[in-house]
This record gives C-alpha cells, structure tokens and sequence, in this order.
C-alpha cells in the first residue's frame, strides 16, 4: 500500500507545465482530485485518467491532489505527478513508465 | 442550409434577415448601385465647430435606433467610443447601432451600455477582450454581425451598412473639418479605415484634441465630407496607439516557422525583382518577413510594395530601398506614423482601396504572398480566427480573408501544436476564410498544401521541403496531444460570419456556461 | 562514424524545450539535468527526462542525457534515464580514465536486456580532465566522442573566457589531437552570445580548422549556422570526386602514383577527399556510391 506523510509540489505554471500539489488524505477520504486546466473541454477527462491512473500505480487510495495545467502533454504530466508523489515521501513502485 | 462549405447555418436569423449563403470566393457577384448620402449645402462664414458632443448630439440630431460608426487605428488606446456613447446614454438615447471597426479590451463599457439597452447592435471586424465575451456568453438579442475589412468598405458603399453618423476620431484636425492621422500628440498614421465612413455616412464629425490654423495639410478625410468638428480634452492614450518598436519573436518554434515559411516562398519562385507581400504584426508572421529580407538581400531583389498594417520593420526595407513602396491601411508604432507623415512612397489607402471585393480592383488582388495567422486549421483548409479553442470571441477575420482571396500564394503560419491544442482538426468551429483561399500551411514539424495548388506541392518537394499530406500532420499532432474532445456549444446564435460580399461563411453560436 | 555537427542542449526542467527538441534538426539534442537544472529540481527532471526520452520522438536527432556527476547525483541519474534507451550519456567534469570506467559499470548495470549499449561522450571541464585527454578518449570502446567545456575550464584556470578564444587554443587542440590519436570524434565547446551570429559563424570555422567534428550548442538559431560550416562545400565535393577520380584512373592505367593538377595524390589526399564524399553521402549531397 502506497502512501505520502507530507505535502509537497512539484512542476510549474508555466506553458505546456502542470503544477501538482500533494496533500495526505486520512484512510477512506479516498482519491480527490482538483483540476484546473487551460484546455479542460479538450483533455479535462484525458488529464484526471492519467492522474488516477499514476495514483493507483503507485498503490495510493487516500489522497488529495490539486493539479493546475497550463496545457502539459501526458508524459509531463505524468513525470510532474510522480515527482510529487515521491517528494511527498511516496517510495517510487514499478518502472518509470 | 449548408452553404458550399457544408457549414450549417439557418436560412433566415432572428434579429439579422434572410441569410445569403456563401456560395464561393468568387461566386457572388454585385447586383446593386453604390448608395449616396443626402447632399449638404453650408453658407460662407458659417462654423462647424462645435463646443461639446452633447451640443453635436442635439445638432443632428442623433435619435433612437441611429447607426454611429468609428474606426479602430486608435487600437487599445481609444478614447472616442466610449465619449461618444457615453453622451448618448446621458441623452437618454437607446437601440444604436455601433459600427466600430475593430473592438478592444478598452471599449469594456460598451457592456453597459448593451445592458441598459442604449447599444442593441454591434458591426465590427474584429472582437477582443471583455466585451467579446460578453457577447460570446449572450448579452446581446440581436447577432453581432462580423465583417472582413474589406467587406466593411463594401457593405458602406453598396448601402447595406448605412452610417446615420460617422464619429472620426482625429488625431489632427482643422476648423473646417479637414483630417489627417500625422499630427498631434495622438497620431496613428494611416486613418485608411475611416475613409468609407467619411464618404457614405450621412452625418460625418471629426472628434479631435489637437485643432491647428486653417487649412491643414496633409489631408487624409476632405473638409467636404465632415459636417461638424469638436474639440475635446483627449482622444485616446498615445501608449495603447502605437507602440514604439514591434520585434520579432525569439521563440525558437515560431523562428523556424518562420524560417520555413521563407523557404515556400522562395521555392514557389517569387523572390525576384516586382516581389509584393503583406504579413501580420505578431509572432511567427512578422519573424516571415525578416527571413524574407535576407532572401532578397542575398539575392538583390527589389520588390513592387508591401501591404497592410506597417511597422518600422516594413518602414526600414522602404527605406533601404527593398520595396519601391508600401501601401498603408494602418500603423502600429511610431516609426509607421513618422514614415507615413514624411515619405512620399508610403502611400495611405482606404478600406475600400485596400480590400473590397466589389469596385474595379483593390490592391490585395496584386499581392505576390501573404503570410497569416489561425487559431484553427481544418483537413479542408478552411481557417478560423474568429473563436479560440474554448469557443469564446477573441478576434475577427480584419484583413484576413481578403488577402487571401487576392493573394497569389497564401500561406498560414502557425504551431502544429498551441500548448498541448492541436491547429488542426476536422471542422473549424468557425469558419472566417474558406479553404479554397488558402494555399499553403507552415508548421514546425511539416509542411501541407492545398490539393487545388499541385504545381505548388511539386516546387516545394523539389526544394526539399518537408511537404506532408494536412491529415498526416493531423495524425502527428493528435500522436503527440491525445485526441482532443470537441467542443459544444449552445444554440443562440451570437454573431454572424460575413464573407467579403456579404454572404454568410458561417455563425457563432453562445458558448455553455 | 554518426553525425554529430550539432549537439544541441535542451534543460531537462523545461517540458516546452523537451517536446520540441526534435524539431530543430540538430544531430543531437542533450537533456540536459546537470548544469541547466537547481539542485532542489535534480529529482523533477529526471522524471521529466526520462518520460520525454520514452514518449517524444526526437526525428533524426540521437538523443543524449547529460547526467550529474557521480558524487552529485550521477548514480540515480543513470539508474532512473538508462532503462529508457538514450543513444549516448554525456559524462560532464570526467577528469580520469578510472571516472569513465565507474561510470560504465553503472551503466551497464542499469542496461535491461535486449536494449542497445548505451555509448558515452566525455565532457573535459578540468585542466586534469585536458591532461588525461587521451587515456579519457581510449578508455573503453563505448566512449565515442570527447567534448571540451570552455566555461568551467577556463574559470578553474582562473583565464578570462574571450570570444577570441587564445586561453583555450591549447586545451581545443589537446581535445582533437586525443581524440584523433583514439579514433573517435572531438566536439568543441559551446559559442555562448546567442545573439552574436558573426562571431558564432567565425568560431565554428576556427573549431573546423583545428579539427573538430562538431560543436555544442546552447541555442536552436546556432544549428542552421554551425552546419553550414561543417558541410563539404560544391566545391569540397567537386575537389574530392576529382581526387576520387585520379586514383580510379591511375588503377586502371596501372600506373603507381595518381596526380592531380599537377600535384601528387597520396595517401593523406586520399583519405581527406573520401571523408568528405562519405559526410556529403550522409548529408544527401551526393548520391550513394555505386
């Protein structure tokens, strides 16, 4: 089971960036996941399934994550959520894809 | 209905009238006479001058439902607009209709005065800022109707625009209502764009805060057409009317956009001498031109003239002897308005001269090439510059979809990819230039021509430029991206799509909250 | 022997830089987490460069990481980029051939199986670094090139970095003769006034000159500019299929010794014309050799 015991942040607002916050959820909050995105009716939904999907390879169930998207494509995205995730005390799991 | 292009548009708009359908470029012809304003007749000694546009206003006099028109070489900067609409509130007038030719950020209490219904009509060719989302979001009744510059010139003159009273900001201005746009602290150059308004509205005022000794000289807009001068305390802020240099982008994409861009043109054989050109300010079109420099520098080319909106980039190969001259519809910074005012090779154009489809030949039907921007591209060439990719307002055909009708060889210039939002895709949301005008298209990872420019295709091979199929690139972007979700709309239609001859390309439709 | 005229340096914290990388047509890009990276985000772009290197493509460019020093952070570096198949590392402040050798242990530690060696360039940024060149150059067959950084070399001298380059003539012809002595390429130093084409364009001439095979490159508008110079010119090419040509001629008379313009062709003229018609061949300025 994964999990995080700090907050922490990683990537920025800058263009084609995303900006990941991390915040520990108590057991059973779940995964809760703020979005906010210059291209939401365009990838909104792509952007959370790759958010979840990071998650949950990482074996998480409880966390809150706010993400601020200036248009990042899915491999940023999912390099920035992982740098979070670890600052935040995740022990990386599995490959780095 | 759909009109030629297959876009869906009703055969009557609530509010707007019977929709003439796009029917191709070139396929509408002119079927009327040009209109004429009533005939004015002043005594010897008798004064224009005015002391207040409430006393203009009372003069006319301007009543519920009049048409008011201003131009837009003010930009950013202008102050007229909302003094003249302002003194209409004051008055208690209601139901105007507003033809402004290009509508800024600055013209924010425009959304007032919609609100207390004082505007119910806009006429514009070109929306930015709060005002275009308002109406994006459904603030008017009646559909913004948005034209081409050229367009505008033409709907004036053949009398489907009909100007009640045309507000001529005047950056310098005599007693007698002689114009030019030269002189004073609020001098923008060209005033091109006001020259319809001042020879068809019924009612013409020239707004000015800088008033000189009969007679002034040069003249852009003749002391025969203006009925009344007004002085007042300031037309506009100089910073948002020009700026003082326009530079080229660093941004390494858009350089070899650019770059790119540069070599279809000289693969397609017009760098030589007679070479004519028209490009946008910004971006990677401005950064076209300075790659096109080095071309006819390295070659010695001299080139006919350059078009459009001028700046001290077009001013400086003027000067240098690489054009023979440039034809100015409108300035952006200072060096335009010091070249303008000194040279007699910068020569000032009107709309009409410039761009209307429907006299006896506007000058965009002798450009060479013309490089333009888009927000969107699609698989059938058709571009828009109309709506951004949350379909809000943001912009406006201007002189886009008239260069590239005139243009021998038009090129778009744009990033196959806008942040993560691929330019191209299977239907614009909003069609302002149809594909059949638009003959090449740059991007940083592939180039795609027009099927109907085959010959084209074969010179750009032969240079060894990297030509691909336009769904291929389509392909690619969507690879790197992920395939966007389109776009939903709500029904109301908030502005109508003009094509140059006054049919209808396409509509816009009120954005979900 | 590949391509390398250009190696372009992409910072490897920059997501716009690194989706777009491929698009500039240099022969390398260089992801770069070292010197282009704040030590607070060594981890951040090493996330980031390892999903780009598995996710972009980056055209005909090769794709090189430059990774941090082993004492830094080096050793996560190649544990974390290896696996996601870059061409070449580029080993940055490398000073003894014995820094070479850890280095590739770990990298072919790193390596999964089936996937293509990973191949090392030796960055030279230390007068130890210049004095080892050659025991650098020839200390494993994967090193295939061997680079010379001016900017940290020249400060460690405690010389002024001038744009005429008289502190580093020395340590750019030790880089080439080292180099050339091992059998592999010599790159040199960055020109770093982006804006400044002229003096781009005359220190690349002077980098040819003395021998090197390319140039690192710190900005996307150098790469039209260094190729230029490292291209064979028509002339070149004209000069070189004649040489070509003679010795085809004196074969076929039977004759030992081939002249040309009056000037005998040996051996040294030989090979000078055949590496220009090879690098015209990969460049596409000729056609293939029947």
């Amino acid at each position: 089971m994964g999990k995080i015991f700090t907050t922490a942040q990683a990537g920025t607002l800058e263009s084609s960036d995303i900006m990941i916050t991390v915040v520990p959820a108590a057991e059973g909050d779940g995964v809760i996941i703020e979005l906010e995105s210059i291209v939401m009716a365009q990838y909104g939904s792509a952007i959370r399934k790759t958010l979840t999907e990071v998650i949950a390879d990482q074996g998480i169930s409880d966390i809150y994550m706010k993400a601020v998207d200036r248009g990042a494509l899915d491999c940023t995205i999912r390099a920035r959520a992982l740098a979070a995730l670890g600052r935040a005390g995740a022990v990386p799991k599995g490959e780095m894809l | 209905m759909k009109n030629v292009i297959g876009r869906d548009i009703p055969d009557y708009i609530e509010e707007y009238g019977r929709v003439v359908p796009f029917a191709g470029a070139f396929n509408t012809l002119p079927t009327m006479q040009r209109q004429a304003p009533r005939v004015k007749t002043i005594r010897p000694g008798a004064t224009k001058l005015i002391d207040s546009l409430e006393e203009v206003f009372k003069r006319i006099p301007v009543t519920d439902g009049m048409t008011l028109s201003f131009h837009h070489h003010f930009r950013n900067g202008d102050g007229v607009v909302n003094m003249v609409l302002a003194t209409a509130a004051k008055l208690g007038i209601k139901n105007l209709k507003v033809a402004l030719s290009s509508i800024f950020p600055v013209h924010a209490p425009l959304i007032d005065h919609i609100k207390n219904g004082v505007v119910t009509a806009l006429d514009t060719n070109y929306m930015s800022g709060p005002v275009a989302q308002a109406v994006s979001r459904g603030i008017m009744d009646k559909p913004v109707v948005l034209r081409t510059h050229g367009g505008r010139a033409r709907a004036i003159e053949c009398g489907q625009l009909k100007i009640d009273v045309a507000f001529i900001a005047a950056p310098a201005a005599d007693d007698y209502g002689n114009i030019n746009g030269v002189q004073g602290t609020a001098a923008c150059g060209s005033l091109g764009y006001a020259f319809p308004d001042a020879q068809y509205a019924e009612h013409v005022v020239a707004v000015t805060d800088y008033l000189v000794e009969y007679p002034l000289s040069p003249v852009s807009i003749p002391q025969t057409r203006v009925d009344y001068v007004v002085k007042v305390e300031s037309v506009g802020d100089p910073k948002g009317i020009v700026s003082g240099t326009t530079r080229i982008t660093k941004d390494p994409v858009g350089l070899k956009i650019a770059d790119t861009a540069a070599r279809v043109i000289q693969a397609a054989g017009l760098i030589k001498d007679g070479f004519s050109f028209q490009t946008g300010a910004g971006g990677a079109s401005l950064a076209t031109a300075h790659f096109v420099r080095q071309m006819m520098e390295q070659k010695g080319v001299t080139g006919s003239f350059a078009l459009g909106g001028i700046t001290g980039f077009m001013v400086e190969m003027l000067e240098k002897g690489l054009f023979r001259k440039l034809m100015d519809v409108q300035g952006f910074d200072l060096e335009a308005v010091r070249s303008i005012g000194s040279n007699p090779n910068h020569l000032e154009v009107g709309a009409d001269f410039y761009a209307s489809p429907y006299n006896s030949g506007c000058a965009v039907n002798k450009l060479d090439v013309v490089i333009l921007g888009a927000t969107e591209i699609d698989t059938g060439f058709n571009v828009n510059v109309v709506t951004g990719s949350d379909g809000v307002i943001m912009g406006g055909s201007g002189g886009h979809a008239d260069a590239a009708a005139g243009a021998k060889v038009t090129i778009v210039v744009a990033n196959l990819l806008r942040g993560r939002l691929p330019i191209i895709v299977d239907k614009v949301l909003t069609v302002t230039t149809p594909g059949e005008t638009i003959d090449v298209l740059v991007t940083e990872r592939g180039v795609a021509v027009n099927p109907r420019r085959e010959d084209l295709k074969q010179e750009l091979l032969a240079a060894g430029l990297p030509v691909k199929d336009i769904n291929e690139l389509k392909a690619l972007a969507e690879k790197i991206a992920g395939i966007p979700q389109s776009l939903t709309t709500k029904n109301k239609i908030v502005a109508v799509v003009e094509y140059r001859d006054g049919t209808i390309i396409d509509v816009v439709r009120q954005v979900e909250d | 022997m590949d391509l390398r005229r250009t190696m372009l340096f992409i910072p490897g914290n920059n997501p716009s830089m690194l989706q777009n990388g491929g698009v500039f047509g240099a022969d390398s890009v260089i992801l770069d987490v070292e010197d282009a990276v704040a030590p607070g985000e060594k981890d951040a772009a090493r996330l980031l460069v390892a999903h780009a290197l598995r996710n972009v493509d980056y055209g005909r460019s090769e794709t090189v990481v430059r990774i941090n020093t082993l004492d830094t952070f080096g050793k996560e570096d190649i544990r974390a980029i290896v696996p996601c198949e870059p061409d070449l590392l580029l080993i940055p402040k490398v000073e003894t051939c014995a820094d070479i050798k850890e280095a590739l242990s770990l990298v072919i530690e790193a390596e999964q199986p089936g996937q293509k060696p990973v191949n090392l360039v030796a960055l030279l940024e230390t007068p130890r670094g210049i004095a080892e060149a050659y025991n650098i150059a020839q200390a494993d067959k994967r090193v295939v090139a061997i680079a010379l950084g001016a900017e940290d070399y020249t400060a460690a001298l405690g010389a002024n970095r001038t744009k005429a380059g008289t502190e580093i003539f020395t340590a750019r012809t030790i880089v080439v003769n080292a180099a050339a002595a091992a059998g592999i390429q010599s790159i040199d130093t960055p020109f770093t006034d982006a804006n400044d084409e002229e003096g781009l364009l005359e220190d690349t001439i002077v980098a040819k000159q003395l021998g090197f095979k390319g140039k690192l490159s710190i900005n996307p508008r150098q790469i039209d500019v260094i190729h230029s110079v490292f291209n064979p010119t028509a002339h070149d090419i004209d000069w070189a299929e004649q040489v070509i040509e003679a010795i085809r001629r004196a074969e076929a008379e039977g004759s030992g010794v081939a002249s040309l313009n009056g000037k005998m062709v040996d051996a040294p003229v030989v090979n000078r014309a055949e590496r220009i018609l090879h690098l015209a061949r990969m460049l596409g300025m000729v056609k293939e050799a029947e």
